[in-house]
């Protein structure tokens, strides 16, 4: 395929140019410091010969157990799923072209929390240990995301953004009203679902070999997705006519941003805002082009998750803040920067 | 100026209007103990020799719950057309200017942080504590977000800047209510997520007479607010050049949006899809490009107050408003898009 033009809109502050792979290595950066410190800092304090003495010559002390133990999977399971929904989000606002659109919007976070919820009410306490309401998370996520994309395609022409949207929303509110009913009748899946829905890395650092395929998966359809990505940005009409195949970009990336973000709810809960937040991140980066685009996303996603999380570990000692609140908190006033400062690019 | 009469838009509010009035009668007459139509009058006009009792249960404890659900229903119904005509997108509602979430977090913090122990929140705290808090919220996040919004030595209020800025805030504060839902014990959590879901239980007087006197002049200006609506429907450049001040009528009517919203908010909880479905539901019926005001309004009235009577009395097991409003708006979420799929294939 031809090189595709991106739609740069004529924007006074786009005039000093972008250089991308700067953009890139600066967050390349961030991430390096961010997962040195996810490692570094926590209850206890551990210096870099602390953690040199973990990797290399463990022997069960407490700062080695802190750190292989505790702060190590608690770190994967950051990067994974801060890259997880950067990419997602990243793809959901490539497809939908309407900078507003998070993953949540495909029904994936209402479909998780009604499977976790129903499960407190069916199965009790045995359903509402973590590895099962990670389990029961995945699979509601992807079933809603199924239904999601049924509704949306039922048209012979395929499934088109608006209806996508639409069912979207639908499905959500389905979901959050049957959500609210069962929690409303019942304080024990009421409580189930306050703890989960505030999101965390710290518990389910032991799923992460257990994602690892639909993690590979994902990570797959997004970068086969990738080349067409350029020339949605122009229209569909225009897409089509540089020689691109609707009907399969978006399956491709639709498939991609259902199996990232299930992966992210399972791993974390939902941490909806990092979907919204990251891209727009990454475009006051490395500009439009999301052959760059999508992997700033990815590593900023991973970088910014890390970083809220460390940061909740140390605001609140001896306690701890969730990694969501954080994340709100630090990212929704930069976010608002952001919509301030720039023109706002139209996708 | 001259004033376009659509005979379509007449008939359905008319039809609204109607629909209204027997949602009401038939609130007040199936809310609690079933009464007469004869006692509703009865109790209603208070005819001498009307049992005392009877004029207690209908003018003290089931009026003020109709009438907080009716104008919640149109306040909301209301700054949800406003919002999408401004915004000009379909599916834009306040909950993005930050109206509800700045709601949430008011009430909410009332509720987990005063609520102490067992038993939760009650008393004076309850009946004006709340509402105020919540009304604060709204208006501080609603404006918070109208003002960060702004630029300065901008010419028009750039919607999508504002809907970007409201999606900041609304994620801001619903972080931090997520995360005090698990400070409380879980009675309080019970007590703020029924608040959340938006739920009439317990409306008296204290709570709703102020509202009516702030919902009522809100509702009458956004009325005169149609032309407005109208010209709004068309891009930037066309609105200006049809004489529409996009300088101050996309301030004013957000404003209006935020204000309408909280005062339907704080009246009954963010009752969800009302500021989605009505508007929509009002434009389709009527067959017009910007849905008229006074059918909207109506229109978002009986639906409250039906979902209201539906889900709190005749289900098996009573629920707050915004449970029923939810699953019934999804539905027509759903068929509204089937819809669009028909016109286009």
């Amino acid at each position: 395929m031809a090189t595709v033009a991106h739609p740069r809109a004529p924007l006074r502050e786009d005039r000093r140019r972008r250089v991308p792979a700067r953009g890139l290595l600066l967050a390349g950066a961030l991430l390096a410091l961010a997962l040195l410190a996810s490692v570094l800092i926590g209850g206890l304090e551990s210096s870099l010969s602390d953690v040199w003495h973990a990797v290399m010559t463990p022997n069960g002390s407490v700062a080695d157990v802190a750190i292989r133990e505790l702060r190590w999977p608690r770190t994967v399971n950051g990067l994974v799923v801060g890259a997880c929904l950067g990419i997602a989000g990243c793809l959901t606002q490539a497809h939908t072209r309407n900078p507003i659109a998070d993953p949540g919007l495909l029904g994936i976070y209402a479909g998780a929390a009604l499977a976790v919820v129903s499960g407190a009410l069916v199965g009790g306490a045995a359903l509402q240990a973590a590895p099962a309401q990670a389990v029961l998370a995945f699979i509601g996520a992807l079933l809603a995301c199924a239904l999601v994309f049924a509704v949306g395609s039922a048209s012979r022409h395929g499934v088109t953004t608006v209806t996508l949207v639409l069912a979207g929303a639908a499905v959500t509110a389905l979901a959050g009203g049957l959500v609210s009913m069962i929690v409303l009748s019942n304080d024990s899946a009421l409580d189930t679902l306050r703890f989960w829905q505030l999101g965390s890395i710290a518990v389910r650092g032991g799923m992460v070999p257990a994602m690892l395929p639909f993690l590979l998966a994902g990570l797959l359809l997004a970068a086969v997705n990738v080349p067409s990505l350029n020339a949605l940005a122009l229209g569909e009409e225009t897409a089509a006519s540089l020689g691109v195949d609707l009907r399969r970009s978006r399956t491709v990336g639709i498939a991609a941003i259902a199996v990232l973000a299930a992966v992210a709810v399972t791993l974390a809960g939902p941490i909806a805002f990092a979907g919204l937040l990251v891209p727009h991140l990454a475009r006051w980066l490395v500009g439009l082009d999301y052959r760059w685009q999508l992997p700033s996303s990815a590593v900023l996603g991973a970088a910014v998750l890390l970083l809220a999380d460390t940061a909740g570990r140390v605001v609140a000692r001896p306690g701890e803040l969730p990694v969501g609140v954080l994340l709100a908190v630090m990212g929704a006033p930069f976010f608002i920067y952001l919509a301030r400062r720039r023109k706002l690019v139209s996708l | 100026m001259s004033v376009v009469v659509y005979p379509r838009a007449l008939w359905v509010g008319c039809a609204a209007l109607l629909l209204l009035l027997l949602a009401v009668v038939a609130h007040l007459m199936l809310a609690g103990r079933p009464l007469g139509l004869d006692e509703v009058m009865m109790g209603l006009a208070d005819p001498p020799g009307t049992p005392p009792r009877l004029i207690l249960q209908i003018q003290e404890f089931r009026l003020p719950r109709t009438v907080a659900g009716a104008l919640a229903g149109a306040c909301l119904a209301v700054s949800g057309a406003l919002t999408q005509n401004v915004a000009r997108n379909p599916l834009a509602t306040p909950e993005i200017l930050g109206v509800t979430a700045g709601a949430s977090l008011g009430a909410v913090a009332v509720l987990v942080l005063a609520g102490g122990g067992h038993g939760g929140l009650s008393g004076a705290a309850a009946a004006v504590g709340l509402p105020l808090a919540a009304g604060a919220g709204a208006i501080l996040f609603g404006g918070g977000v109208f003002l960060l919004a702004m630029r300065r030595g901008q010419d028009v209020l750039d919607s999508n800047r504002m809907v970007l800025v409201g999606l900041g805030a609304t994620a801001l504060a619903t972080s931090l209510v997520t995360w005090m839902l698990t400070l409380g014990d879980v009675t309080n959590a019970s007590q703020a997520l029924t608040w959340m879901t938006g739920s009439l239980n317990g409306r008296d007087w204290a709570a709703v007479g102020p509202m009516v006197q702030v919902a009522l002049p809100l509702l009458l200006v956004s009325a005169a607010a149609g032309r407005w609506l109208l010209l709004g429907a068309f891009d930037d450049n066309t609105a200006r050049g049809l004489g529409l001040p996009l300088r101050q009528s996309r301030p004013l009517l957000l404003l209006l949006a935020v204000l309408l919203a909280a005062a339907g908010t704080v009246m009954a909880g963010p009752v969800a899809f009302v500021a989605m479905v009505c508007p929509l539901a009002a434009r389709q019926l009527c067959g017009t490009v910007v849905p008229p005001m006074a059918a909207t309004a109506l229109l978002g009235a009986a639906f409250v107050v039906l979902a209201d009577l539906v889900a709190g009395f005749l289900l098996p097991q009573a629920l707050p408003v915004g449970v029923l409003t939810t699953v019934l708006g999804a539905p027509v979420l759903i068929a509204l898009v089937f819809r669009a799929q028909r016109r286009t294939s």
